[in-house]
């Protein structure tokens, strides 16, 4: 009973749901439009990342260089286009070129990342940890640990007005979902995450597989930073810090399996969005922020020991 | 005197697979009995059953006169009953004290003594002769020296009977002799052995009487003077053939003309394989036998691309074969493996998702590689019902919930959509109920009447020989026999199974 429910598709909105019913009669404000608005612009950045990390975990892999990568891919778009010593500053083409650099260098390090996982057949988790740690290293030391202010007003427009923001996360979303379930790779992906060593004898591509879902996870985070770069309205060493558990629980939370093989990024829309509801309830309720860090942290437990349960349910 | 081991008609089967069929026989204190047997004869599950890590469906086993049924391996220790294994369960990294006792350390409160761990290490070392000291590294170590390492290790609680299954495959000729004059002088001590051993020759000159295993009965046994190579292999080999096959009535076309479908020219890889060269044509099924750690699954592997060699040449269609498994399947190369559930298949994903795994990049459209969900579910039905693939919810649950046999249809109906030149199958039927083995059999002759090359890798003899149009025997990486059809016998396979298992100079005068 407990595993036909837990894995349901529809479980976590069910929660979403529940959490709006239980709470919103008690906390003024929650159910207001302009709220939802809030959590529905607070939604779309971790949204990006946590589509990118899902495509890592069905591949069996993990990535925790993330939050590095946003506030690499923040700083670097910043100097671009800062209106305040820029490389490119006042220049027409200062904005775009900013934007795609900040996916170059998600796509980048990803890159870097997977082909050191692939090839060279390091463990992800030492891979993506160390990158986090020299990335960040890098990123403070070039900015000497100051935020970049000073950016073009039609810069910060992208992330601040709701509609090319939504565009955005939806247009990834939607191409991230369709290569997951309707392309090739995306079989692929699949296939190494629930057997390496079967998808290699089955003749497919399992390191080149492996790089490139640390390439879209890379890529995906650097498309997050354009987000919270533009809310921000700086470009910041420290940004997107605290995220990383938040991005790898949505994805946990969604049903996305930890064990690899098993994940849906539509799954992960509902983690992100029962996330961010539980965070935006319990602030309007006026709880500490290390009280729902605490609340935050058992949950995304409880959704880690769910992936066990149907686990077992599965092997029955 | 009487018996010190008593075995009474042991019975054990295997999902209701009899594997031992009611062994009896009797051991006596300070002998050396040799048991010897083919693949699946039912050595190791016997062995198992001695050591506790079975329980028998029925018959009784007497130690010493008292009813012995070990709980588990320690319980079968205690009991006087120790095991060298085959594969040297020691690690480089300790010294020859800790490995001898890791276990079973001598202890005060929370702490190791290490004067009379060194002390009881030294006796030991010196009781099988090796001159060593406690503190010395295992890596330091011949394999000789730690098979050595292993026998004493046995004898730390001073065993009754110690079982040594093939203690002579990594060892030199003076290691081996070296081992025997250490059997011999514990014998004389009062300790019972049992060896086995495919180096028959090995087993003549060590033993003093032989027991001979085929299909989970005894087949023959007696004093050792009794025997000769030439009657173990017989009484090994059998004759009959008790399972139904379909029978091969489609053989390949014999034409000299055309040219060998696969090509293998001198393939090495050293500690692998050896020169190993051989053809398959079209249509044909080739037979490859031999015994657990010939080389047949290394080389099935090596052919696939799955493992590397140093030289040599493999051509397909006249073309040699480069890359991996990928470029490989490309040309026209499958490879069902060994060990289904290790890498044939992906347990968690859907069965459909399993038979379409090698064959997706035909399907896929534009650069993007689109597949439509629509295209495929024809194609993947059609090939499950050519190899009668039984599911329930229309390939759409995980593979794991289908049975054994099920699983290795997937498996097969993955290869067919591959439409390979050449299929090779590694065990194909092992572990799978009667009923799917016999619909495997029928789809392997299928496929060679429609033309394909099959290189058959079998453990079971019968199947071998009702399947293939040729049989090749491997034995230590190397070729030693090749058997055409109708001139198959088993005893002349398993004396080419046998060969290379060479022992010692003074074993044959």
């Amino acid at each position: 009973m407990i595993q036909r429910l837990a894995s349901s598709e529809f479980f976590v909105l069910g929660l979403c749901a529940l959490l709006l019913a239980g709470l919103g009669p008690f906390t003024p404000g929650l159910l207001s439009a302009q709220n939802l608005v809030n959590v529905l612009a607070a939604m779309l950045p971790l949204l990006l990342v946590a589509a990118g990390q899902t495509v890592v975990l069905i591949g069996g892999g993990i990535d925790l260089s993330v939050t590095a990568i946003i506030a690499l891919a923040s700083v670097a778009g910043a100097k671009i286009m800062t209106l305040s010593g820029g490389w490119m500053a006042a220049h027409p083409a200062a904005v775009p070129v900013a934007v795609g650099a900040m996916l170059l260098a998600g796509f980048l390090t990803g890159l870097a990342n997977g082909i050191a996982i692939a090839w060279l057949r390091m463990s992800a988790f030492i891979v993506t940890l160390t990158s986090l740690m020299a990335v960040s290293g890098l990123t403070v030391w070039f900015t000497d640990s100051k935020n970049i202010a000073d950016l073009p007003p039609g810069f910060f427009s992208l992330g601040q007005r709701l509609p090319p923001a939504l565009g955005m996360a939806a247009g990834a979303l939607a191409l991230t979902h369709l290569m997951l379930t309707r392309s090739i790779y995306g079989r692929w992906i699949h296939a190494v995450g629930h057997n390496a060593a079967t998808a290699r004898v089955s003749g497919v591509p399992v390191p080149l597989i492996t790089a490139l879902s640390y390439t879209i996870s890379g890529l995906s985070a650097g498309a997050a930073a354009i987000l919270l770069t533009g809310r921000l309205e700086t470009g910041s060493p420290v940004l997107g810090q605290t995220m990383m558990l938040d991005i790898i629980g949505a994805a946990v939370i969604g049903g996305t399996s930890l064990f690899g093989g098993r994940g849906n990024v539509l799954w992960t829309v509902s983690g992100v969005l029962f996330l961010t509801l539980l965070d935006n309830a319990l602030n309007l309720r006026g709880l500490s922020h290390f009280v729902i860090m605490m609340i935050k942290g058992v949950v995304i437990l409880l959704a880690a020991g769910l992936d066990v349960v149907r686990r077992r349910g599965q092997e029955e | 005197m009487s018996a010190l081991l008593e075995i009474d008609n042991l019975v054990k089967a295997f999902h209701g697979v009899p594997v031992l069929r009611g062994v009896g026989f009797e051991i006596r204190a300070g002998t050396v009995t040799g048991l010897v047997g083919g693949n699946g004869a039912g050595k190791s599950t016997l062995m198992n059953l001695l050591g506790g890590n079975l329980r028998p469906d029925s018959g009784a086993m007497r130690l010493e006169g008292r009813v012995y049924e070990p709980e588990n391996s320690a319980a079968a220790a205690r009991a006087g009953i120790s095991f060298v294994h085959q594969e040297l369960n020691l690690f480089p990294n300790l010294t020859l004290a800790e490995n001898l006792f890791l276990t079973d350390f001598p202890i005060r409160g929370f702490f190791i003594r290490r004067s009379v761990l060194a002390r009881q290490a030294a006796a030991l070392l010196a009781k099988v002769g090796l001159p060593h000291t406690p503190d010395t590294p295992l890596e330091h170590l011949t394999p000789g020296e730690r098979q050595l390492v292993e026998i004493a290790r046995a004898l730390h609680g001073n065993p009754k009977l110690i079982i040594l299954d093939e203690p002579t495959t990594s060892l030199s000729p003076p290691e081996c002799e070296r081992l025997f004059r250490l059997v011999r002088s514990l014998q004389a001590e009062g300790c019972a052995f049992i060896f086995i051993s495919h180096a028959l020759g090995d087993v003549l000159q060590l033993c003093g009487r032989i027991l001979v295993l085929r299909d989970g009965a005894v087949a023959d046994q007696g004093p050792a003077g009794d025997f000769t190579i030439a009657r173990l292999v017989t009484s090994m080999a059998g004759r009959e053939i008790k399972q139904l096959f379909p029978g091969r009535t489609e053989l390949p076309v014999a034409d000299a003309d055309t040219k060998p479908l696969l090509e293998v020219r001198g393939v090495r890889q050293p500690g692998v394989v050896d020169n190993i060269r051989f053809t398959l044509r079209r249509g044909e099924i080739l037979g490859l036998s031999g015994l657990m750690g010939a080389g047949r699954t290394e080389l099935a592997r090596l052919l696939f691309g799955l493992a590397p060699h140093r030289s040599g040449e493999i051509l397909l269609d006249g073309k040699t074969l480069t890359g991996g498994p990928r470029a490989r399947i490309r040309a026209g190369l499958a490879l069902l493996t060994e060990s289904r559930g290790e890498d044939g298949i992906c347990a968690g994903a859907s069965v459909n998702d399993n038979i379409m795994l090698a064959t997706l990049p035909a399907h896929a459209w534009g650069p993007l590689g689109l597949l439509s969900n629509a295209r495929l579910k024809p194609v993947v039905r059609k090939v499950s019902e050519s190899v009668h693939l039984h599911t329930r919810r229309e390939g759409a649950e995980p593979l794991r919930r289908l049975s054994g046999g099920n699983q290795q249809k997937a498996v097969l109906a993955r290869w067919l959509l591959a439409e390979p030149k050449v299929l090779i199958l590694d065990e194909p039927t092992r572990g799978i109920d009667a009923a799917a083995k016999f619909e495997i059999y029928q789809l392997i002759l299928a496929l060679a009447a429609a033309g394909t090359g099959v290189l058959l890798i079998s453990s079971e003899q019968e199947e071998l020989l009702a399947l293939s149009d040729r049989i090749l025997v491997m034995s230590r990486g190397r070729l030693t026999g090749e058997f055409v059809r109708p001139d198959f016998s088993p005893e002349s396979l398993l004396r080419a199974a046998l060969a290379h298992h060479h022992s010692h100079p003074e074993t044959h005068p």
